[in-house]
C-alpha cells in the first residue's frame, strides 16, 4: 500500500516522476473537455473517433516519405504532420459526405473512420515489408504511451491547449451560433463553412497532439465524456464549457495519480473509468438535466396539475353554466367530480387529500362530498380563470376550433407565464360578462354524470 | 501474380465476412446508429477479459459468448443513456464503449500475473491466417476441399442473418423508418431493436474474431451507404449491398497482391485493403449515381438555372 505521504506528493505534483504525466493529461483533459463541448452541442461527438482512426494513414505515409528521403522515419514533427493532414482530409470527407449526399452524419463518419484505418493498416502492412524501417513503434503512436511521456509531449500539449483556449475565448460568440443555429449564422453572412473547418481543425490538432501521448481510446473518451457530463449541470454554453474543460482535467489528474501509486493501473484505462464516473454521478444528480432533477420535476408538474384539475372541475360545477359574480360554496358530490375527467378514484382520492392538506377543501365527510374553503375558492376562480383565458388566446391567435380548444388549453395551461396572463387579461376586458372575473367559457361545458 | 488455393479461401471468407455484416449494416444505416460496429469491437474487451479470467483458457467458444454479451450490453447501455439521461445517441455510444475498453484492460492488466493476453492479438484475427486452420475434408466432384473453420463459422452467420432479414423484413422496415407505426401497427419495435442489436453483436464478435476488426467496421457501414444512394427500395438497396460488399471482398484480395507491386513492395494487408476498396466503390457510387450522385445533381442543377 503506498504511504499518505506519496499519496500527498503525487496528487500535489511534488513527485518528479509522475508531475509530467499528471500536468500532460491534466492538459490534455481541459482541451478536449474545451472542443468535446462544442462537438457534443453540434451532435458529433463521435468524430474524435473518426479523427483518431484517420491519423493512421497519415503516420504510415510519413514515415515511407521520410524514409524514402533518406531521413529519421520515426521524427515526432514528421509523423504528426502526416497525422494532422490526413486527419484534416478525413474531417473534409465527412464534411463533403454529410453535405453532398443523402448520407446522415454517423454514417460518414462511419465511412471515413474504417476506410480511412484500413488504409492506415495497408500501408503499415507494406511498411513491415520495407528493408529499412521496422514499423515497429509506429501502431504504438496512435495507442498511447500514457505512463512514459517526455518533455516534448509536455511542450507540444502546452501550446495546443493555449492555442484551444485563445481561440475559444476569441471565437466565442461565433462558434456558439454555429452549434445552436447554423442556418441562422449563416443568414447573418458569417463564414460558416469557414468556422465549422476552424472548429475541426483545432480539435484535429487535440487529436494528434494528444494521440501518440496517450492513446486513441482516452482521446475518444476526453472529447466526449466530460462534456456530456458538463451538460447535466448547466444549460448555459459558457458555464458548460468551463466546467466540461474542468472536469476533463480533473479525471487527468485523479486518474493520472491513481495510476501512479497504485501498481499495474495502466493510466489511460484509469482516467477513462474516473471520467466515466464524473458522467455516471453528474447524470443522477447534475442540476439542470440531471435524473433525479427531471424526475422531481416532473412529479411536481403533476401534482400540480392535479390540483389545477381538481378545481376546476369543482369550479366548474359550482358555476353550472351560468356565470354570475358570486358563486356560492356547496357540496359537491364525488361521483359527480369523478365522471368529469379521465382519473381514477385512487387518483382523485389522492388530489382531495393533497388538497385538503392545503386548505382548500373541507375535511371529506362521511356521504361522499368535497366542500370548497373560502381560499380553495379563490384559487379556483384563478385556474379557471387561466383555463379560460388560454382558450381564448387559442381561439384568438393559433385559430384553434372552438371544439377542441378545451383539451389544447389543458395541456399548455399549467405553464402559462405571468406576462401572457397580463396581455390576455386586457383582452379580457371585452370579454367581460355578468362582472364576473372569469370569463364566460367559449364551449359548452358538459355535466359530469 | 500467383494464385493458390489458400487465396480463394482467403476470398471467400472475406466475402462472407462482408456479405453477413452488410445485411444488418442496411439497418442500422437507416436507424442511424451505423457506429455501433465499431463501438461493439472495442467495447468487448471486458468480456473477453473475463470469460479468460474465469475459464482460464483461451477456448474460443467462453470468450465468443463473453464477447457477444458484453456487445449486446453495449446496445442496451448506450439505449439507457440516451433515453434516461437524454443525451446523444452518439455521445452515449461514445461513453459506453470508451469505458468498457478501459475496464477490460484493467481487468487485462489486473489478471497479467497469470494471465498471457495481449489484447491486440486476442482481439482480432487476420483473415491471412484463416485458412490454416481447416477442420473439414470433404470431396466434391472428385477433388478435395480444404474447409477452413472461419469459412464455416461465417458460412452459418451469414445465412443466419439472410433468415433473419428475409423472415422479419417488414417488421424490420417498418420498425426502422417509422417506430410509432410499428408500434401502433402492433409490432413490437423495441424487441425489434434488441433483436437487431443482438444479430450485430453476434456477427460482429464472430467477424473479428476470425478475420478482424476492420473489415467488419467498414462492412457494417460501408456497402449499405453505398446502395443507399443508388436506390429508394429496400429490398434492392439490402441486394445492392451485399454485392457490393462481396465485390470489395475480391477486389481487396486481389489489390493487396497487386497494388504493392506497382511500388515495388511484397503484398500488403488484405482487411486494409478491402476496406480500401470499398471506400472506392463508395466514392465512385457518391460522385456518379444516377439519382443521389454528387455530379449527376450538379449538371441537373445546372441545366435546371439555365
Amino acid at each position: 500500500m503506498p504511504e499518505l505521504a506519496d499519496i500527498w506528493n503525487v496528487l500535489f505534483l511534488r513527485d518528479y516522476n509522475t508531475r509530467l504525466v499528471v500536468i500532460c493529461t491534466m492538459l490534455l483533459g481541459c482541451a478536449c473537455g474545451l472542443m468535446g463541448g462544442f462537438l457534443l452541442l453540434r451532435k458529433r461527438s463521435l468524430m474524435g473517433d473518426t479523427l483518431s482512426h484517420a491519423t493512421l494513414p497519415g503516420v504510415g505515409l510519413s514515415f515511407m516519405l521520410a524514409v524514402a528521403l533518406g531521413g529519421d522515419g520515426k521524427s515526432l514533427p514528421i509523423l504528426l504532420a502526416g497525422a494532422a493532414i490526413t486527419g484534416v482530409i478525413g474531417c473534409a470527407a465527412v464534411l463533403f459526405i454529410r453535405e453532398q449526399t443523402r448520407i446522415k452524419d454517423d454514417a460518414a463518419m462511419g465511412i471515413v473512420l474504417s476506410v480511412f484505418f484500413g488504409a492506415g493498416v495497408a500501408i503499415l502492412g507494406v511498411i513491415q515489408t520495407m528493408p529499412e524501417g521496422s514499423a515497429a513503434g509506429l501502431e504504438s503512436f496512435i495507442y498511447g504511451k500514457t505512463a512514459s511521456m517526455v518533455m516534448s509531449d509536455f511542450q507540444i500539449l502546452v501550446l495546443v491547449t493555449i492555442c484551444v483556449i485563445t481561440c475559444s475565448l476569441l471565437l466565442f460568440k461565433e462558434f456558439r451560433l454555429l452549434c445552436f443555429d447554423e442556418t441562422f449564422a449563416a443568414a447573418l453572412g458569417w463564414p460558416v463553412k469557414f468556422l465549422d473547418i476552424l472548429l475541426l481543425a483545432l480539435i484535429t490538432a487535440v487529436t494528434v497532439a494528444g494521440l501518440q501521448a496517450v492513446g486513441l481510446i482516452l482521446i475518444i473518451a476526453f472529447l466526449i465524456t466530460p462534456a456530456a457530463a458538463a451538460r447535466f449541470w448547466t444549460n448555459q454554453l459558457d458555464r458548460m464549457l468551463v466546467l466540461s474543460a474542468l472536469i476533463g482535467a480533473a479525471s487527468g489528474w485523479l486518474g493520472a495519480s491513481l495510476s501512479a501509486f497504485i501498481p499495474r493501473l495502466p493510466a489511460g484505462a484509469v482516467i477513462v473509468l474516473v471520467a466515466a464516473l464524473f458522467f455516471v454521478v453528474s447524470m443522477l444528480i447534475g442540476t439542470e438535466r440531471g435524473v433525479m432533477i427531471r424526475f422531481l420535476r416532473q412529479s411536481q408538474l403533476k401534482k400540480r396539475m392535479g390540483r389545477q384539475h381538481l378545481l376546476r372541475a369543482l369550479y366548474e360545477i359550482l358555476e353550472g353554466g351560468r356565470v354570475t359574480e358570486e358563486l356560492n360554496i356547496r357540496t359537491v358530490p364525488f361521483r359527480q367530480i369523478r365522471g368529469r375527467r379521465t382519473w381514477s378514484d385512487t387518483q382523485l382520492r389522492d388530489y382531495i387529500r393533497r388538497a385538503y392538506n392545503d386548505g382548500l377543501v373541507e375535511a371529506p365527510n362521511k356521504v361522499d362530498s368535497i366542500l370548497l374553503t373560502k381560499t380553495g375558492l379563490a384559487e379556483a376562480a384563478q385556474v379557471t380563470r387561466n383555463h379560460r383565458l388560454w382558450e381564448m388566446y387559442l381561439i384568438e391567435y393559433a385559430d384553434v376550433a372552438t371544439s377542441r380548444v378545451d383539451r389544447d388549453a389543458d395541456m399548455v395551461e399549467h405553464i402559462l407565464g405571468e406576462k401572457m396572463v397580463t396581455r390576455l387579461e386586457d383582452k379580457l376586458q371585452a370579454y367581460r360578462s355578468a362582472g364576473s372575473l372569469v370569463p364566460q367559457s367559449p364551449h359548452p361545458i358538459h355535466p359530469g354524470d | 501474380m500467383e494464385w493458390y488455393s489458400i487465396d480463394t479461401w482467403i476470398v471467400v471468407i472475406g466475402a462472407l465476412a462482408a456479405g453477413a455484416c452488410a445485411l444488418l449494416g442496411n439497418f442500422l444505416v437507416l436507424r442511424k446508429m451505423s457506429m455501433m460496429g465499431d463501438a461493439i469491437s472495442h467495447a468487448v474487451l471486458p468480456g473477453l477479459a473475463i470469460a479468460f479470467l474465469v475459464t482460464g483458457a483461451r477456448a474460443s467458444l467462453s470468450m465468443f459468448i463473453g464477447a457477444a454479451i458484453v456487445g449486446v450490453l453495449t446496445a442496451v447501455f448506450t439505449q439507457w443513456i440516451s433515453r434516461f439521461g437524454k443525451v446523444d445517441e452518439g455521445a452515449s455510444m461514445g461513453i459506453v464503449f470508451t469505458t468498457l475498453f478501459a475496464l477490460g484492460l484493467l481487468l487485462i492488466v489486473q489478471g497479467a500475473d497469470h494471465v498471457d493476453l495481449d489484447p491486440s492479438c486476442v482481439l482480432y484475427g487476420a483473415i491471412e491466417l484463416t485458412p490454416l486452420d481447416v477442420v473439414w475434408r470433404p470431396t466434391l466432384f472428385g477433388c478435395s476441399l480444404e474447409v477452413p473453420r472461419a469459412a464455416l463459422v461465417l458460412a452459418g452467420v451469414t445465412l443466419f442473418n439472410a433468415v433473419f432479414v428475409v423472415a422479419f423484413f417488414k417488421e424490420l422496415r417498418i420498425s426502422s423508418f417509422d417506430a410509432e407505426l410499428a408500434t401502433a401497427m402492433g409490432i413490437n419495435s423495441k424487441l425489434m431493436h434488441y433483436l437487431l442489436m443482438t444479430l450485430v453483436a453476434v456477427t460482429t464478435v464472430a467477424c473479428f474474431e476470425a478475420v478482424g476488426s476492420i473489415i467488419v467496421i467498414a462492412m457494417l457501414i460501408v456497402p449499405a451507404a453505398t446502395a443507399h444512394l443508388l436506390t429508394d427500395r429496400l429490398w434492392l438497396m439490402v441486394v445492392l449491398s451485399v454485392l457490393i460488399a462481396i465485390g470489395s471482398a475480391v477486389l481487396g484480395h486481389l489489390s493487396a497482391l497487386i497494388v504493392p507491386g506497382w511500388f515495388g513492395f511484397a503484398d500488403t494487408s488484405t482487411s486494409g485493403m478491402m476496406a480500401v476498396m470499398a471506400g472506392l466503390i463508395f466514392s465512385t457510387v457518391m460522385l456518379f449515381a444516377p439519382k443521389y450522385g454528387v455530379l449527376p445533381r450538379l449538371v441537373r442543377k445546372t441545366e435546371a438555372v439555365r
